[in-house]
C-alpha cells in the first residue's frame, strides 16, 4: 500500500459515499432518489450505504442533488484511489 | 417608489414577467419592513435562519369566514359551524407543531418510495401520451395542450380519486390555490368563490372516504381513511379525524397541481431561453437532477410564503416585532449574489445548489419527490421529442399569481413531433 | 527552489481531519508536493459507522471508506505510524525507518482508545476496544459468535451505541458506568436519565455508580467476569472497554512541542505552540488532536473529539497553511456531534461542559423527542435534541450569539420552561485541560 498506483474507477469497486449527519435534517429526499442506499429509520435517522454498487451511480447523483441542504458527498471520478 | 412599498411592486401584476430587479432592491435590506406592517425577508441568510425558527408561526391564515346568504338557518348555525370546523381544520401547511406534525407524519407514513415509485410509470405513459396528441401541428401550448392536466391526473391516481372526476378537481384546485396568494386573500369575491369551492370538494371527499372505507383500494385516500390502528408511539396518534383527512387531501391536490405545472413550463421556458441547456440536456438525460435542481434555485414554481412571528425576532441586524406578518421571499434568497456566485445566470452545473425552491424547514414540500419526477420525464421528453422547438412570445403572459408563479400559456412553434424514445 | 520547498507538505494522520486538510490544500491551489502517512494500512475511512451498522452486522468493516473529493495527487504512507519529529532538521521518522522530510506539516494523528490496564486483566481475550476498523472488524466477528452476556464499561457514546447495538442482535448485555447515569459527562444526568429508561425498557442491564477492579480469566485466558469496587461480580465472556481516547501524541514526545496526552496545542489559527509557548510556523493541527483556545468560549483551550470538528479544522488549516501570516484566519467552531441509538437520534451543539442549568425548550423529556438548552451563568452554551433536530439550528444560532439562558421564547409546541440541575458530574481527578470527549 505504500506505492501510490492510481486506477481508473473500476467496476468493481464500490461508490464512496459519505453523509454529514451533522448538516442533515432528515428531509429523506435522498431516500426517494436512491431507494436502496438510504433510508430512515425511526423519526429522523438517516441509514445510508457508504459502499453502494457503481451500477447505481445514477441514484446516487439523483440523493446529492436533490438533498435540501447538501449534506451527501460521493466521490468524484477522477478522484483518485490511493 | 419607495423602499416600504416594494412588496406591493411584487405583487403588481406588471411586474410577474420579471421580479427579479425588485428581489434585488429587497435583499439591500435583508428584513424589509413594509407599510402595511408586515415584514419581507429576502436573503439566503436571513431566511435560512428563520425556516428553523420555531418563533414564525403557519397558523397565519385568517379564520374561515362565509358571507351572510339571507337564510338565518345558515347564517346563524350551519355556517358558523362550517367555519369553526374549517378553522380548527386547516390544512397542515397552515398549522403548527404539535399538531402539524401529527398530521404530517400519518401522511408520510403513505407517501411512500414505493407508492411515489410506482407513479412514475404512469408519468412517462401519460407524458408521452399528451406529447403524441400534438402530432401534425406546428404550435402547442405547453400549459393548456400538454401539462395542466398532468399533476392532477397524478395525485388523483395516487389518492384514489376515479378518473371521470379529474377536470372537476382541477377547477376546484385552480381557485383554492389562490388562498396563497395576499392579494386574492383580501379580495371579496376571490375568497367567496374559494369558500364555495372548498365546500364542494369537502362535500366530495367526504362521500369518496365513504366509498373508501366501503371498498378500499391499493391508494393513499383508502390507506388513510382505514389506518391500521396501532399504538401510537409517544406524542403521535396514529391516525387522524375525518376533517383533518379530508383537509389533508385537498391540501394535497392543491398544493401539487400549480406548483407542478409551474415547474414543467419555468422549466422549458428557461431551456428555451438557454437553447445550448436544451442541447445539452437532449444529448445527455442524465444532466436532469442538476437541470432541476438549477431550475427550483432559478425560477421555483413558489416564490414566497407567509409566516407570523409569534415572538419578537432579532435577526441580521433588524427586529421583528411580535405579531408581524413575515414574508419569507425564497425566490429572492435564491438569487441572493452573496450565497450563489452570478446568481443571475442560469448554470446546471453549479456545485452547492442550496436553494429554496421547496421552500425549507418543518413545512418543506412534501410532494418533491413526486415533482421531481414529474419535470425530469416532461423535461426530458420535451427535449427529445418537440423537433426545432421556439418560444412564440417571450416573456409569455403569466396567471396572477405573485407566489405561485407561472405562465398562463406557452407557446411554442415545432417542426413536428418525434417518435417516442422507448 | 529550496530543498525544503521540494519537500512539499506532509500530512500526519491519513484519517477524515488529515483527508478533509489535504483536500483544502488541493482546492486551494497548492500544487506542490503532498504527502499523507497513516498508522493504519487502510485508505481514510468514516468511524461513525462502525460503532452502530459495523456491530451490527449491516455493513462490512471496510464499507466505510471514505469518498475523495478532489484529486489528490499524493504520496501515500499507510500502514507506516510517525514515530518521531525533528523540527529542526524538518523531518519526520516513520516506525519503519524512514525519514521523510517537509516544508510544512499538518498534525492529524487523531486519538486512540483507552485500553484497560494489562495488570488487571486487561490482556484477556474476548476483551475489546472500539476505535478503528480493525477493532470493529475483530469485535463484530466475536458479536457473532453469540456471547451468553456482554459486559460494556463505560456508557458515553460509544459505549451505549455498542448496548444498543448489541440488544438488537438479542444479545444479553450489562452497561456499567461509575457516574449515575449514561451520557452523564456530555448531557448531565438529567438528560443521560432519558438514555437510563431507554435501556431499561430494551432490556440493558444498566449498574450506575458502578467501578471495574479487575477482569479475571478462565484457564484459556479468555474473560469470563468482572470484579467490581463494591464486591460485587459480573459474569461475561465479551467485553468491551468503552472508555473513551487519549490523544495521540506519543510520537511527539521529544519534539519540543506543547503536546500531551490531552492534545497538541494550537493558537486560535491552528499553529502548533513550541513548548515555550511560541508559535511554529510551520506546523499545524487539526481535528481529535488539536487543542486551541475556542473564541465562543472565552477563549478557553479545549479540543473536540467530533466528526464536524475533523472535516471544518482540517479544511481550516489547510487554508491557513497557504495563507501569508497576515492573513491567518482564527478558527472558530461551534462544536456538534450526532449519535443514533435504541431508535432515537441525538444530535447535540456546543460544548455543555461547566453548565449550571438546563431546560427543555421544544417538546417534553416524557415523549423522548424534545430539545434541551444548557445555560452557564444566564448564558445559552450548549443545546441536545432527541428525535427534534429541525429546531436545532436556530439554537446553535442563539449559543454563537450568547443569548440569555433559556433562549427563544414564544415559540411553537413551547410549554413552560422549567430550568433544571443539569446533573453533571465533577470533573475526573486525572482530567486534562477542556475535552469534549465521548465519555
Amino acid at each position: 500500500m505504500t506505492h501510490p498506483t492510481k486506477t481508473a474507477s473500476s467496476r468493481t469497486t464500490p461508490l464512496r459515499v459519505v453523509v454529514d449527519l451533522n448538516r442533515c435534517q432528515g428531509y429523506a429526499q435522498c431516500c426517494y432518489a436512491a431507494p436502496g442506499a438510504f433510508e430512515v429509520r425511526g423519526h429522523e435517522i438517516l441509514f445510508y450505504d457508504p459502499a453502494p454498487p457503481r451500477a447505481r451511480r445514477g441514484e446516487i447523483e439523483r440523493a446529492v442533488q436533490a438533498c435540501p441542504v447538501r449534506a451527501i458527498s460521493l466521490q468524484a471520478d477522477d478522484g483518485e484511489t490511493p | 417608489m419607495s423602499e416600504d412599498t416594494l412588496f406591493s411592486e411584487v405583487l403588481d401584476r406588471a411586474n410577474r414577467a420579471d421580479p427579479y430587479p425588485i428581489y434585488a432592491r429587497l435583499r439591500e435590506n435583508p428584513v424589509s419592513p413594509q407599510r402595511d406592517g408586515s415584514v419581507v425577508v429576502s436573503t439566503h441568510a436571513a431566511i435560512r435562519s428563520l425556516i428553523f425558527d420555531p418563533r414564525l408561526s403557519s397558523e397565519d391564515l385568517p379564520p374561515s369566514h362565509r358571507p351572510p346568504t339571507g337564510n338565518p338557518l345558515k347564517d346563524w348555525l350551519l355556517n358558523p359551524i362550517k367555519d369553526r370546523i374549517a378553522t380548527a381544520h386547516r390544512p397542515l401547511i397552515f398549522r403548527d407543531p404539535p399538531d402539524h406534525d401529527t398530521l404530517r407524519s400519518v401522511v408520510m407514513r403513505e407517501f411512500t418510495v414505493a407508492r411515489v415509485l410506482a407513479l412514475k410509470q404512469r408519468v412517462v405513459r401519460d407524458v408521452d401520451a399528451l406529447i403524441d396528441a400534438c402530432r401534425g401541428r406546428d404550435e402547442v401550448c405547453l400549459v393548456e395542450d400538454l401539462f395542466y392536466p398532468l399533476p392532477v391526473a397524478v395525485i388523483c391516481d395516487m389518492l384514489g380519486v376515479p378518473e371521470v372526476d379529474e377536470p372537476q378537481f382541477q377547477r376546484w384546485a385552480t381557485q383554492l390555490a389562490t388562498a396563497l396568494e395576499p392579494d386574492a386573500r383580501h379580495d371579496e369575491a376571490s375568497r367567496h368563490k374559494t369558500v364555495a369551492a372548498f365546500d364542494a370538494i369537502s362535500g366530495y371527499m367526504r362521500a369518496l372516504i365513504r366509498e373508501k372505507r366501503r371498498r378500499p383500494g391499493p391508494d393513499m385516500l383508502s390507506a388513510l381513511a382505514n389506518p391500521i390502528t396501532t399504538k401510537p408511539g409517544p406524542g403521535g396518534k396514529a391516525a387522524m379525524g375525518d376533517f383533518d383527512l379530508i383537509s389533508t387531501a385537498i391540501l394535497l391536490l392543491v398544493a401539487g397541481h400549480e406548483t407542478t405545472v409551474n415547474l414543467i413550463t419555468n422549466g422549458m421556458l428557461t431551456l428555451l431561453r438557454h437553447p445550448h441547456e436544451l442541447d445539452r440536456l437532449r444529448a445527455d438525460p442524465e444532466r436532469a437532477p442538476r437541470v432541476i435542481e438549477e431550475l427550483l434555485r432559478y425560477e421555483p414554481p413558489v416564490h414566497f410564503r407567509t409566516r407570523k412571528a409569534l415572538g419578537t425576532i432579532e435577526i441580521a441586524g433588524h427586529t421583528i416585532r411580535k405579531g408581524a406578518p413575515v414574508i419569507l421571499l425564497f425566490a429572492a434568497a435564491n438569487r441572493d449574489p452573496a450565497r450563489f456566485a452570478d446568481p443571475d445566470r442560469f448554470d446546471p452545473d453549479r456545485e452547492d445548489v442550496q436553494h429554496f425552491g421547496f421552500g425549507g424547514g418543518l413545512h418543506y414540500c412534501m410532494g418533491a419527490p413526486l415533482a421531481r419526477i414529474e419535470a425530469e420525464i416532461a423535461l426530458v421528453a420535451l427535449s427529445r421529442r418537440l423537433i426545432a422547438p421556439r418560444l412564440l412570445a417571450d416573456p409569455p403572459p403569466y396567471r396572477p399569481g405573485a407566489s405561485l408563479r407561472g405562465p398562463e400559456r406557452l407557446g411554442i412553434g415545432i417542426n413536428g413531433i418525434a417518435a417516442r424514445s422507448t | 527552489m529550496s530543498a525544503a520547498a521540494d519537500a512539499g507538505i506532509v500530512v500526519v494522520g491519513a484519517s477524515l481531519a488529515g483527508l478533509r486538510g489535504a483536500e483544502a490544500l488541493r482546492r486551494n491551489g497548492y500544487a506542490g508536493r503532498l504527502t499523507l502517512i497513516g498508522n493504519e494500512p487502510y485508505r481514510p475511512y468514516d468511524r461513525p459507522p462502525l460503532s452502530k451498522h459495523v456491530l451490527s452486522g449491516e455493513l462490512a468493516p471496510d464499507a466505510s471508506e471514505l469518498p475523495q473529493l478532489v484529486a489528490l495527487d499524493a504520496d501515500w504512507r499507510l500502514g507506516h505510524a510517525a514515530v518521531g519529529l525533528d523540527r529542526v532538521a524538518r523531518t519526520i521518522r516513520l516506525a519503519d525507518g524512514a525519514v521523510l522530510a517537509y516544508d510544512r506539516l499538518l498534525i492529524a494523528t487523531g486519538a486512540q482508545a483507552r485500553h484497560w490496564p494489562a495488570a488487571s486483566g486487561g490482556a484477556l481475550a474476548n476483551i475489546f476496544t472500539l476505535r478503528g476498523r480493525d477493532d470493529a472488524a475483530r469485535l463484530r466477528a466475536a458479536l457473532a459468535q453469540g456471547p451468553r452476556r456482554v459486559l460494556i464499561v463505560g456508557a458515553g457514546l460509544i459505549g451505549c451505541e455498542a448496548a444498543s447495538c448489541c440488544r438488537d442482535l438479542g444479545l444479553p448485555v450489562t452497561l456499567l458506568d461509575p457516574n449515575p447515569t449514561p451520557l452523564a459527562r456530555s448531557l448531565g444526568t438529567w438528560i443521560g436519565g432519558v438514555i437510563a429508561e431507554c435501556l431499561k425498557d430494551s432490556g440493558v442491564a444498566f449498574h450506575p455508580g458502578a467501578r471495574v477492579l479487575r477482569f479475571e480469566g478462565d484457564a484459556s485466558g479468555r474473560v469470563v467476569r468482572a470484579d467490581l469496587a463494591d464486591g460485587r461480580t459480573i459474569e461475561a465472556d465479551l467485553v468491551i472497554v468503552a472508555l473513551g481516547a487519549t490523544r495521540a501524541t506519543d510520537w511527539l514526545r521529544d519534539a519540543g512541542l506543547m503536546a500531551d496526552a490531552g492534545g497538541v496545542t494550537c493558537d486560535g489559527a491552528c499553529r502548533v505552540l513550541a513548548a515555550d509557548g511560541t508559535t511554529c510556523p510551520d506546523i499545524y493541527a487539526a481535528g481529535d488532536v488539536a487543542r486551541w483556545p475556542n473564541s465562543l468560549y472565552g477563549g478557553r483551550l479545549v479540543s473536540v473529539e467530533h466528526w464536524g470538528n475533523a472535516v471544518a479544522q482540517g479544511a481550516h488549516a489547510a487554508r491557513n497553511m497557504l495563507a501569508p501570516a497576515e492573513d491567518q484566519h482564527r478558527y472558530d467552531h461551534l462544536p456538534a456531534f450526532w449519535s443514533s441509538q435504541f431508535g432515537i437520534n441525538i444530535k447535540a451543539v456546543g460544548l455543555s461542559e461547566g453548565a449550571d442549568s438546563v431546560a427543555i425548550v421544544q417538546g417534553s423529556r416524557a415523549s423522548r423527542r424534545f430539545l434541551a438548552v444548557y445555560g452557564r451563568a444566564g448564558r445559552s452554551i450548549a443545546a441536545v435534541s432527541f428525535d427534534q433536530a429541525r429546531w436545532l439550528p436556530a439554537y446553535a444560532e442563539a449559543i454563537m450569539a450568547g443569548s440569555h439562558h433559556p433562549p427563544i421564547r414564544d415559540a411553537s409546541d413551547q410549554g413552560r420552561f422549567a430550568t433544571m440541575e443539569p446533573g453533571f458530574p465533577p470533573p475526573r481527578a486525572a482530567s486534562h485541560a477542556d475535552e469534549a470527549r465521548h465519555v
